[in-house]
């Protein structure tokens, strides 16, 4: 079975000073693969500072690892060079977080459209190019009467956001990275986007990569979920598993602390340990201790993904009586 | 008991080149001590400029066209400019969205916090007005190094929380927070929320919750007005609100929830939010609702009261008994 996409042990180390260099390390050993044969799509979860825009940058070649290797369809896409290049571009799309700050208000909606299907040569004539953006409209729910010709001013936000994802199908992506793409966005719009976004997984064959804080909405699409915190895997696996009983401390934390729309469903009944700005050193063991209600002595060395379930894996010491994985076959309890 | 704040026919208008909007019209709220609303709608539903309203804030070319906003007795909207300026904080406290980005870069929080005592209490001696902000800090769950502190060196959730503490320093009856959370991750929107929560317990202001996050509504409000094109749709008390909504669009925006039972549901609510300048004749909603009748498009329905909930729409008005006579038929069987 060929990999879309494959992280090898990727970490990123972003490092300041010149004298007294300090780190950080924003993504620590994480490896991952999606398949090429299935779409899927996969949720990045995490708080802010957890490393998933850096895995984000990472997957869209935009900086590169600092160890570890980011395959696409099994070349180093650091390595990829003209042609290659220029399909990798193509084929991997990404919308962004803020569906107001990526539009150039001088340009009408169709210049945004056209000007992907100019440049990598997507149509012959005007005519197909139109019916290319008609078609990438329609895909998304749009109508193209009303969007056509008109200003992102004149648009909502989640017009806009619609309009962000049909200017990534246009160039019929193979893998969509969405980088928190509906958290600015009315709630009640925010159900037509994420359908969009799974139509595009079932009709079109994309993969998407989901990137979010919110675990509701994961819960809702995706069918894989990897956690982190300050870079490390904490829990990974099926989306249900996941969700429904969450392992890690850490995870069991941020459901806890969703604010369920359920009048009966009470909010936080895990304590709050510490706060996440009063912590600073986050040491070198598990990266969660500071906070953990059930931090021990040996969580100062880190601990190895534990194999719970078929389906799920966690990164904490209260489950050592499980197998133990390495980070490399993540991958194979995730559901495809 | 006296209700703290009374908002009375409250009507806003924008004027554009392309025509009068009316942002509010004619909206009445009443909200009595201790008590926490959320106002929740779509974009431009009039949410922040209700807000905006009530802390007497609307810039041209908007305008406050009539209407009362009465805080502990005082009515506001006769207030002069300078009593006004003295009001704000002290009687009426407004957290902005995102207000962690207000705060001055380049002067130090307690600096910002004596500022604004100053600015109302210009008598009072300085070590006192330092003990107050160590004391709203405190509050707010930060501790007193922050007073020291320069903006930067705080995390979203410690900013946003320094701008409750400004908010809470001269004790006003009311809060405004106008999506305090919305830029914050789940685990520090919690901490922030329950500081609000913990605040207002200690100074028995009322609170006025704005958002469109229903799950946020559902775990911290006691009541919610759903607002629609300028105009409340429906205050409920907040149970009510999530097991019976009345106002179709009050229903439709609780059936577009996720939980965890209807997985893979996306139930959005078809059509746009209408464009101010050209408001629908008769109920606003009449084109996107599903339960429309005839009347809708000729009459505006009024805010009824129904045992403790307010709702305007004619399936609950007398006009349509029948309607009212089946649904409960219905609900018996």
């Amino acid at each position: 079975m060929a990999e879309l996409l494959e992280f090898q042990n990727v970490t990123k180390v972003y490092s300041r000073g010149v004298l007294t260099k300090t780190s950080t390390t924003a993504l620590n050993n994480v490896s991952f693969k999606l398949s090429e044969d299935e779409p899927t799509i996969m949720t990045v979860a995490g708080e802010s500072g957890s490393g998933k825009t850096t895995l984000a940058m990472l997957m869209l070649g935009f900086i590169k690892p600092s160890s570890g290797r980011i395959l696409y369809r099994g070349k180093d896409i650091n390595a990829l060079r003209g042609e290659e290049r220029l399909t990798f571009r193509r084929e991997v799309q990404a919308v962004f977080q803020d569906p107001f700050a990526v539009f150039n208000p001088f340009y009408t909606v169709d210049h945004l459209l056209s000007v992907p299907i100019a440049k990598f040569k997507l149509a012959r004539s005007k005519a197909e190019a139109y019916e290319k953006m008609v078609e990438a409209l329609t895909a998304v729910g749009l109508r193209a009467e009303d969007v056509l010709g008109r200003f992102p001013h004149q648009l909502s936000g989640g017009q806009r956001q619609r309009i962000n994802v049909a200017r990534a199908l246009v160039l019929r992506p193979r893998l969509l990275v969405a980088d928190e793409p509906v958290s600015m966005v009315d709630a009640s719009l925010r159900a037509n986007i994420l359908e969009t976004l799974r139509s595009l997984q079932r009709n079109y064959g994309v993969s998407i990569i989901y990137i979010t804080h919110d675990l509701t909405t994961a819960y809702h699409i995706a069918k894989s979920i990897m956690v982190l915190y300050r870079g490390s895997v904490m829990e990974a696996g099926d989306v249900d598993t996941v969700i429904k009983q969450p392992q890690h401390p850490y995870t069991r934390l941020l459901i806890d602390s969703i604010p369920w729309p359920d009048i009966n469903r009470r909010w936080g009944e895990t304590e709050i340990k510490a706060k996440e700005s009063e912590i600073n050193d986050h040491g070198t063991g598990c990266k969660f201790q500071a906070r953990c209600p059930f931090a021990m002595e040996q969580c100062a060395v880190p601990p190895p993904l534990f194999r719970i379930h078929d389906h799920q894996a966690a990164s904490c010491y209260l489950h050592e009586q499980h197998p133990q994985i390495a980070s490399e076959q993540l991958s194979e309890l995730m559901p495809a | 008991m006296k209700p703290v704040l009374e908002v009375v026919d409250l009507q806003v208008s924008y004027y554009t080149d392309a025509g009068r909007a009316r942002a509010l019209d004619g909206v009445n709220l009443t909200l009595y001590p201790g008590e926490k609303l959320g106002l929740v709608g779509e974009s431009g539903s009039g949410k922040s400029t209700m807000a905006l309203a009530m802390m007497r804030m609307i810039k041209p070319p908007g305008r406050i066209e009539g209407g009362k906003v009465i805080v502990g007795g005082t009515n506001l909207t006769e207030l002069s400019e300078e009593g006004m300026l003295k009001a704000r904080l002290s009687k009426i406290a407004y957290i902005p969205q995102g207000a962690m980005n207000s705060l001055n870069p380049v002067l130090r929080i307690g600096r910002q916090m004596i500022d604004a005592i100053k600015a109302h209490e210009p008598k009072m001696p300085k070590s006192e007005m330092e003990e107050r902000s160590i004391e709203a800090l405190n509050s707010v769950d930060l501790k007193a190094s922050v007073f020291h502190m320069y903006p930067h060196e705080l995390s979203g959730g410690m900013k946003q929380r320094v701008c409750i503490a400004i908010g809470i320093l001269l004790k006003p009856q009311v809060i405004i927070a106008d999506e305090p959370t919305s830029a914050l991750d789940v685990v520090t929107q919690r901490q922030v929320m329950e500081t609000i929560d913990h605040v207002q317990e200690q100074i028995g202001a009322a609170v006025i919750l704005i958002g469109h996050d229903m799950g946020l509504m559902a775990q911290f409000v006691d009541k919610v007005a759903v607002m629609y094109a300028g105009r409340l749709a429906e205050v409920s008390p907040v149970r009510d609100m999530f097991l019976d909504p009345k106002h179709p669009y009050a229903q439709a925006l609780i059936n577009s929830l996720p939980s965890l039972e209807n997985k893979g549901v996306f139930q959005g609510i078809p059509g746009l939010a209408p464009a101010l300048l050209r408001l629908p004749s008769g109920c606003a909603f009449h084109p996107r609702c599903a339960q429309a009748m005839d009347i809708c498009k000729i009459e505006r329905p009024e805010l009824i009261h129904m045992g403790g909930r307010e709702v305007a729409c004619h399936l609950y008005t007398s006009e349509a008994p029948e309607r009212i006579a089946l649904e409960t038929a219905d609900r018996s069987e």
